[in-house]
């Protein structure tokens, strides 16, 4: 799995062997902070220092959504 | 219009094993003149220009390329995420640490069944303990791991020990991907064709390994052609994520679709973004304008694409009909009447009735199980 930035759409994408996922600004924000040591609530509060609206049930969808698709694991959390 | 997404680069048709399933063309021996190492870099610079993200490196063989790794490190270079996509055979320790430091990212490796003689018998070639070796290579040089079996009549049935194997390996995910009836696969379609108990049990079997492999093991199940009530999406809809480039510049919508006879479009004589834009073979069926009845006034329409064109071609002479597969389709009763008739067989289909595939291409000794050829399956010759 590999976050990339895509000159050509001038986008962020994720990469892995099942296909390409494109994001949006928020969206790539968000893998970005998935390092495997962050909590949802950790990526939530990061996330406030930057944005202004930040909603943990959307927050905790698009992971939902990541993880079933495989694109994410869940670590020990 | 879209920018495609993903690129099926099949670098050569060679390859070591016999299966009889192969997707690749039946008149292999037309495409001995493959692409230059520089054609291919030339293809990959315009594919990324055009917004290809990930690269699958394909055959054939594609170890059988001398200039893989090459190709690989001008396609990491260029920032694209690259899967090989291989039998295994060829995979030395020195080669796979090489294509590791040239930037690969992803290895699927092909298995024909979980035990050597069922497995080497369907090859047709002794591969079973060097696809054994490579995986356990793959695992120990940290690659991510996938396994990748073609589903038939013949294996299904084993199912299970094919999960176990996979196990055993620790891969990553695994590919069960019942036969899709193209190119040698439907040439042997009645001796490949599972029954519709032995599609009952597998998928069975398939559900409690998800339950118990969760968050272990990723499980993809390709459902099986003819049985499901709809078409599949083919490539996610034509000219709209995916292209093929052939080994010898063809560039292809499908990697099927050479059936179809469409006016020709090579890399060797244009670039890839007129071939993805304007080429009369991209323009054909994209979108929905081309759709006959009844998928034109069908809700799925932009779910499935009416299906597979090249499955239509093959199974009514006619690319532009909706695909037979559709419960709704005017063609449905060939497929009902295929299905029928492997249902209904006593005796058992043994492996020796399957035509191997085989490097002379066209006829091989007729011992296909398959007496009745289905409309328009002999590719049309260029
Ligand atoms: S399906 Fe078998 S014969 Fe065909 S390219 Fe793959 S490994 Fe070779
Ligand atoms: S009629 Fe056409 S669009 Fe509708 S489900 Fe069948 S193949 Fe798909």
């Amino acid at each position: 799995m590999r976050l990339d930035w895509d000159p050509v759409r001038q986008r962020h994408v994720l990469l892995g062997p099942e296909g390409v996922l494109l994001l949006n600004r928020t969206g790539a924000a968000i893998v970005d902070l998935c390092d495997g040591r962050q909590t949802t609530a950790e990526i939530v509060e990061r996330l406030r220092g930057t944005y202004d609206h930040v909603d943990v049930d959307q927050v905790r969808g698009f992971l939902t959504r990541l993880i079933a698709r495989g694109w994410l694991e869940v670590g020990d959390e | 219009m879209n920018r495609p997404l993903g690129m099926l680069a099949e670098l050569t048709y060679a390859c070591p094993l016999h299966c009889p399933y192969c997707s690749n063309p039946l008149n292999l021996a037309d495409y001995r003149e493959e692409l230059s190492t520089a054609d291919w870099r030339r293809v990959l610079t315009e594919a990324r220009a055009l917004g290809v993200l990930q690269l699958h490196l394909s055959g054939g063989e594609p170890l059988q390329r001398r200039d893989l790794v090459e190709i690989v490190a001008c396609a990491h270079h260029l920032g694209l995420y690259t899967n090989l996509i291989t039998s295994a055979v060829g995979l030395s320790p020195s080669r796979a640490r090489q294509l590791k430091d040239a930037g690969l990212d992803h290895v699927q490796i092909s298995f024909q069944a979980d035990d050597q003689a069922l497995a080497d018998g369907i090859a047709g070639a002794r591969a079973h303990q060097r696809k054994l070796a490579a995986a356990r290579l793959v695992r120990e040089l940290g690659w991510p791991l996938t396994l990748n079996v073609v589903l038939h009549r013949h294996n299904l049935d084993r199912l299970d020990r094919v999960l176990d194997l996979a196990e055993r390996l620790e891969a990553d995910r695994i590919e069960l991907a019942n036969t899709q009836y193209y190119g040698w696969a439907l040439r042997n379609r009645g001796a490949l064709l599972p029954t519709r108990e032995q599609l009952d049990r597998a998928e069975e079997i398939v559900r409690a390994a998800r339950r118990r492999l969760k968050g272990r093991m990723e499980i993809v199940y390709v459902l099986p052609d003819y049985y499901g009530p709809y078409p599949k999406p083919c490539m996610g809809g034509w000219g709209r994520q995916q292209l093929t480039v052939a080994p010898n510049g063809d560039v292809l919508p499908c990697p099927a679709a050479h059936v179809l006879g469409l006016p020709r479009a090579s890399v060797r004589e244009r670039s890839l973004a007129w071939i993805w834009q304007d080429s009369p073979a991209f323009q054909r069926f994209r979108g929905t304008g081309w759709m006959p009845e009844p998928c034109r006034s069908c809700p799925r329409r932009e779910i499935d694409f009416g299906g597979c064109r090249c499955q239509a071609f093959q199974l009514t002479g006619d690319a532009a009909r909706t695909d037979p597969v559709c419960h709704l389709s005017p063609d449905h009763w060939r497929v009902a009447q295929v299905l029928r008739a492997v249902n209904r067989e006593a005796e058992p289909v043994t492996l020796a009735s399957l035509v191997p595939r085989t490097r002379a291409g066209g006829r091989p000794p007729a011992r296909s199980a398959d007496l009745s050829e289905p409309a328009g399956s002999h590719p049309p010759g260029r």
